[in-house]
């Protein structure tokens, strides 16, 4: 699984990780990232839901 | 389209947690986009199915802008105003996107959670002075709107002692009555952060305004009037909102025991509550857009120029997204509601919101556990439909 983040899109809503908070973080400037040590393998439900949930769809899962 | 009936937008609730029943037409329809008639006779889609209005939020045919002669007002005070400029909420990007990202670095997950001390201390401060001053009390002058209108100062760097000057002046933006309430509030409040941003370039504090002035009015990122502006939307939309929250909230679990009963018994269902909250609250009820092209959603044909209306309360009430919608469940996973919107508007403040509201309900109902309304439920006034639903007062005793 591969996760990526448009943070040209990205509005810095923080609700990927609400969603998912063991996969994503918000850096300094509030766009998202992914956590360095995430383990997407066990977190997958999660960080669909994150893809869900996140208003401006900057989320995609491959 | 002649077989569906047109309602009127905007109707007032019957009851402060449930949708208008006049909008029962279109929330049991067959139609997830239907027309609407606005109070000056204009037909403009009302968007009711929650995949609807997730889609068309996130549309960039679906213009936010007010200065569009073509967009949609819903009462005749707005109509009237001198100047449709709203900087941030009423604008579409690229502008708008220049301004958010401004302000995103302080509301953040993280930020937001460095601010949970400051409100709890605001909470227990609160409650202590009307547990001392003893029962009766109005829950909405004494907590509801002390408690994010604190906060939200502490965040801008505002002086609170000119809390009652800019909640005066937030009543009439919001509500009026009169149709020269809202420039005359508006000229109002400029008038307040002109003079504070000169204080604050001679005398910098510590709050968002202060960065800003340093960081985005200073290098010419933002104009001093778009400065002002932004300031006035971000003190309004930070404590009207998460008012009206707190004290119909509050209403809320005391009409539904057994809800609260379970909310008590477990401190970690606390989150999923205030979800659940949103979802059935859904207090900023019709947010409006415009169309800049045909749009082809559920069955109809939005046409370039039409005005759209989406209803948060009954699109947040689909049978489809949420089974057994009408009921208050805060086990039930309410999340993708569209409480605080979707797409690039999507609520700037919903994370200090959503803490704001867990850390005031729980300190509450901790606090007086023998917290009830002190007058008959249907004797308590709440706000009319064409603003920020919640209630006017909430006297309570315990």
């Amino acid at each position: 699984m591969r996760i990526n983040i448009d943070t040209d899109v990205c509005i810095g809503s923080g609700q990927c990780v609400l969603a998912a908070p063991k996969v994503f973080t918000q850096d300094d400037d509030g766009f998202s990232e992914l956590l360095p040590d995430h383990e997407d393998g066990a977190a997958g439900p999660l960080v669909g839901e994150a893809a869900r949930a996140c208003p401006v769809q900057a989320i995609t899962i491959t | 389209m002649a077989d569906i009936e047109t309602i009127s937008f905007p109707q007032d609730r019957t009851c402060p947690y449930h949708p208008p029943t006049g909008y029962r037409p279109a929330h049991r329809g067959p139609q997830a986009v239907s027309p609407a008639r606005l109070f000056d006779g204009r037909t403009v889609w009302l968007v009711t199915g929650h995949a609807e209005a997730r889609a068309l939020l996130v549309d960039p045919r679906l213009s936010a802008d007010r200065e569009n002669p073509a967009f949609p007002v819903f009462t005749e005070r707005v109509a009237e105003t001198a100047s449709r400029r709203v900087e941030l909420i009423g604008l579409d990007d690229p502008e708008h996107n220049v301004q958010r990202r401004m302000l995103i670095p302080s509301f953040t997950v993280k930020r937001t959670a460095a601010l949970r001390p400051l409100i709890q201390e605001t909470v227990d401060r609160l409650l202590d002075a009307i547990i001392e001053q003893g029962p009766p009390a109005d829950l909405v002058s004494a907590f509801a709107l002390p408690v994010p209108s604190m906060v939200i100062c502490a965040l801008l760097g505002v002086p609170y002692a000119d809390h009652e000057f800019f909640e005066s002046q937030s009543r009439r933006l919001l509500r009026g009555p009169a149709a020269s309430d809202i420039d005359d509030a508006r000229d109002a409040l400029d008038e307040y952060f002109r003079a504070l941003i000169q204080r604050k370039r001679s005398d910098p504090g510590e709050g968002l305004l202060d960065e800003l002035i340093a960081q985005q009015l200073d290098t010419g990122a933002v104009n001093h009037d778009e400065l002002v502006r932004m300031a006035e939307i971000l003190l309004v939309a930070g404590h009207e909102t998460t008012a009206n929250m707190i004290s119909l909230g509050t209403f809320t679990l005391l009409q539904h025991p057994d809800q609260l009963a379970r909310l008590r018994a477990s401190t970690d269902l606390m989150p999923a509550a205030v979800e659940e909250l949103l979802r059935f609250l859904s207090i900023a009820d019709g947010m409006s857009r415009v169309a800049t092209q045909d749009i082809e959603v559920g069955g109809v044909t939005i046409r370039t120029g039409d005005g759209v209306i989406l209803s948060t309360s009954v699109i947040n009430r689909d049978e489809a997204a949420y089974p057994s919608p009408d009921e208050l469940d805060l086990g039930r996973n309410s999340h993708n509601h569209v409480a605080f919107g979707f797409g690039i508007h999507q609520c700037l403040g919903q994370n200090l919101a959503r803490a704001e509201m867990e850390i005031a309900l729980r300190t509450l109902f901790d606090r007086l556990p023998g917290l009830r309304l002190a007058v008959p439920a249907g004797d308590i006034p709440f706000k009319p439909g064409d603003t920020i639903q919640g209630m006017v007062e909430l006297p309570v005793a315990w």
